[in-house]
């Protein structure tokens, strides 16, 4: 550990706030209070059970969805502040807020369906006056939060301040917030998700949801988090904890040891473990006890779930089929196999008693997890490897839709588009509307040529990842985790998608 | 069965028409123009065999003096199309409306429509006729892309179904018209003026190459044609000659700059055109 710390505390690698949160990190990493089931210790050896390094004494949830129309209604009793009457004081209040949510990140992971906050405050004003206030909050957000996880929600309808919002983005090329767009055809204008597109094509953001697909997911709103999370407001995740599919396919003797011995122990040590780690945090850590958020409403511990995630579905069946050469997104048996993996665990899940979880009907939920820094031949949820993408999109998005339905917390892929997408954004909006006609519940697009590219859900700039590696601190924390992953998944050769 | 040439079909295609369509190539060419970028379409191949012996791939065979392909040997290479003398492809399969259509709906439900473009698709009003038909029975528009030539007035049921037509105007003098296709262009400036005047111009292209095409001409006499309404809701695209897949005098041709481009675009919009696409 000693080392460890030392080595932190003297990097010139990290910027003052990434070495806070590492120090943290080995902190709280010298306690061992969960009680961790015999099999899952069997497992994470391997590397086939994963703990997404949230650390061994949780004391805050993985992910917090604050109900952000209650605080601008009610205001904050700890923070002092009062109910804002104009957009200076919204957006000032909202800034203080965010640096009092916790999560993994350390920063806010949900910033708000924030185009529907702003918009009632907008009437009266020009747009010669909103835009620089506009552009400050925003700049808050790139600055201070700093951390590429943090995500904002726009849509399903088009408000001014959306418009507005679309409009800065597309000028300041900003990694935070992540932003999403939540879209429905029969809600979401065509000029206004079209704008959308466009400016996704210039800077990364907003990606797509499929808000049709996600929006009975609770009997409570929802807001999407982080790498595409789909959680209920007033409450968020408890954890993330994954089922690392190719590592536990290398254990394995044949197809059947998989699915007939490993897949069931694996997933029952899984499930135990994230009760374990939820226990701990409901009875022990406090937080829903004490915290500000919990104690004035914000959010609910009723209303957090555990997502149980699994990653890199196409890499364990590749290794599985490797002696037929069948792979994942190319051959028949191998998407069945697929097909017939994630059902299992989907009926595991679905049967499995998670504690402390009302708000999913006493279960998990399934998520599929989008990668890690360190991955290595563990292709981000059910993606397709790069590389062995389908030559047409529309495969492509027609096999997505097969795996993307056993995901109500969340699932998605990511489509570097050339710059002749640029001309015709109604064209790349016919082909979002097909897609989630047909299940598809998330999609990304950036331009290839640009400066930003998405890494599993989050945007770096591949200028701040050439300065990272050239040994310079950077001040966005996610350029760290995307350096690697950049690397390691191969991510420049992914398929750029021309039209 | 009533047939057509098929060069290609893609199944999806941002750069054909409005949203995202389908587009159909058919073969074969009534003029030549000089910066045509796919010269390949413009004739039936003649069966001359001078693709046969070098194809890398073993997918081209004479057969009873024919040239046939074999499309799941074939390795996409384009050898064949780059060593024809006689502007054709081997590559072309005649193909039912039925055919077409059934490719078509592999792309539904992530189109809004279909395009069908060449070689000139005028030169087969029957065929599409039928596809169009078929097309509309799943909610799909369709659109031509053509280059004019061919009197769409004398079809008056194909234009009932079709819903608009991407038109080239390619020169405004006969005798630049003339040098550029090999042909004139008398024909194109009447289905300008029918075309709009039956609402089905969906938009009209200029390919800009100065000393070959007389852009600015063009621009003006699209204008003096159509009414002010009419060429404020046009859009016009002004496209920068490019030399890929150009064959013969033109092949290393440079492309016109964006000085030129925007002198045009000034002009169009001097003349009443609102929607004005550089490309």
């Amino acid at each position: 550990m000693s080392n460890a710390v030392y080595d932190i505390i003297t990097s010139t690698h990290l910027n003052y706030h990434q070495k806070l949160n590492n120090l943290c990190h080995e902190a709280e990493n010298t306690l061992n209070v969960l009680e961790l089931p015999e099999k899952f210790k069997y497992f994470y050896e391997y590397g086939a059970l994963c703990d997404m390094n949230e650390g061994n004494a949780p004391y805050r949830p993985r992910y917090v969805m604050v109900d952000f129309e209650k605080f601008v209604r009610q205001g904050s009793k700890f923070l002092r502040i009062d109910p804002p009457k104009n957009l200076d004081e919204l957006l000032w209040a909202l800034e203080v807020l965010y640096t009092y949510i916790p999560s993994i990140t350390t920063k806010p992971v949900y910033l708000g369906n924030i185009d529907l906050l702003i918009d009632p405050f907008l009437e009266g004003m020009t747009d010669e006056e909103i835009l620089p206030r506009l552009e400050r909050f925003l700049g808050f957000c790139d600055r201070v939060i700093a951390n590429a996880y943090s995500h904002a929600n726009i849509g399903p309808k088009a408000t001014r301040a959306g418009r507005l919002l679309l409009q800065l983005e597309a000028k300041l090329q900003l990694e935070v917030p992540n932003l999403s767009l939540k879209y429905d055809p029969d809600i979401t204008p065509d000029d206004f998700a079209e704008q959308a597109i466009l400016c996704s094509l210039k800077c990364g953001n907003p990606a797509i949801c499929n808000h049709k697909a996600h929006k009975d997911t609770y009997s409570f709103d929802y807001g999407i988090s982080s790498c595409y999370n789909i959680l209920p407001l007033r409450g968020g995740a408890y954890t993330l904890s994954r089922l690392v599919l190719p590592r536990l396919a290398k254990m394995a003797k044949s197809v059947d040891d998989f699915m007939d011995n490993l897949l069931p122990e694996a997933c029952q040590a899984l499930g135990e473990y994230m009760n374990a780690r939820v226990s701990f945090l409901v009875e022990k850590s406090g937080f829903f006890q004490s915290d500000f958020l919990a104690q004035e409403g914000l959010v609910e511990r009723e209303r957090f779930v555990g997502m149980y995630g699994i990653a890199g579905l196409c890499d364990c069946v590749n290794l599985l089929l490797a002696d037929k050469g069948q792979r994942y997104g190319n051959s028949k048996e191998a998407d069945d196999l697929a097909d017939r993996i994630m059902t299992y665990v989907q009926n595991f899940v679905a049967n499995f008693p998670a504690k402390y979880s009302e708000i999913a009907g006493g279960h998990f939920l399934l998520h599929a997890q989008a990668g890690l820094a360190t991955d290595e031949g563990v292709t981000s949820g059910v993606r397709i490897v790069v590389g062995d993408e389908p030559a047409n999109l529309l495969d492509h998005l027609r096999h997505s839709a097969r795996f993307h339905r056993f995901f109500p917390t969340g699932c998605s892929d990511i489509f570097p588009f050339d710059s002749t997408a640029e001309r015709n954004p109604a064209a790349l909006l016919d082909i979002v509307k097909g897609a989630f006609q047909i299940g598809d519940k998330y999609c990304a697009f950036y331009g290839a040529d640009g400066d930003m590219v998405r890494i599993t859900g989050y945007l770096v700039k591949k200028s701040d990842l050439e300065k990272y590696d050239r040994g310079e601190v950077v001040l966005q924390d996610n350029v760290i985790n995307g350096s690697s992953n950049y690397k390691l998944n191969r991510l420049q050769d992914r398929k750029v998608q021309s039209v | 069965m009533l047939t057509a040439p098929i060069n290609k079909i893609l199944p999806y295609s941002v750069v054909d028409g409005p949203g995202n369509r389908v587009a159909i190539f058919v073969q074969k060419c009534n003029i030549h123009c000089a910066y045509c970028h796919n010269p390949e379409t413009q004739n039936l191949c003649s069966g001359c065999g001078a693709c046969v012996e070098g194809c890398p791939a073993g997918a081209l065979k004479m057969e009873q003096g024919r040239v046939v392909w074999d499309e799941k040997l074939c390795c996409g290479c384009d050898r064949c199309i780059k060593v024809c003398p006689n502007h054709a492809s081997p590559k072309v399969t005649p193909m039912t409306a039925q055919q077409v259509f059934a490719k078509v709906c592999e792309s539904i439900p992530f189109i809004r429509g279909i395009t069908v473009s060449g070689g000139e698709c005028g030169l087969y009003p029957e065929f599409l006729m039928e596809l169009f038909r078929l097309a509309h029975t799943k909610g799909l528009s369709c659109l031509m892309d053509s280059n004019g030539t061919i009197d769409l007035s004398r079809y008056p049921e194909l234009m009932e179904i079709c819903d608009g037509v991407m038109l080239d105007v390619k020169s405004w003098k006969e005798e630049t018209f003339r040098q550029l296709t090999g042909s004139g262009n008398e024909v194109v400036k009447k289905n300008l003026k029918y075309l709009a005047d039956s609402e089905k111009l969906t938009e009209v292209r200029i390919v800009c190459l100065p000393g070959m095409v007389d852009a600015e001409d063009c621009i003006l006499g699209i204008s003096r044609t159509l009414s002010g309404e009419q060429i404020r809701r046009l859009p016009l695209k002004l496209i920068r000659f490019r030399h890929f897949g150009v064959k013969g005098a033109l092949e290393n041709h440079p492309s016109p700059d964006l000085a030129y481009m925007q002198g045009l675009e000034a002009l169009a919009r001097a003349q009443g055109f609102e929607k004005i696409l550089i490309l």
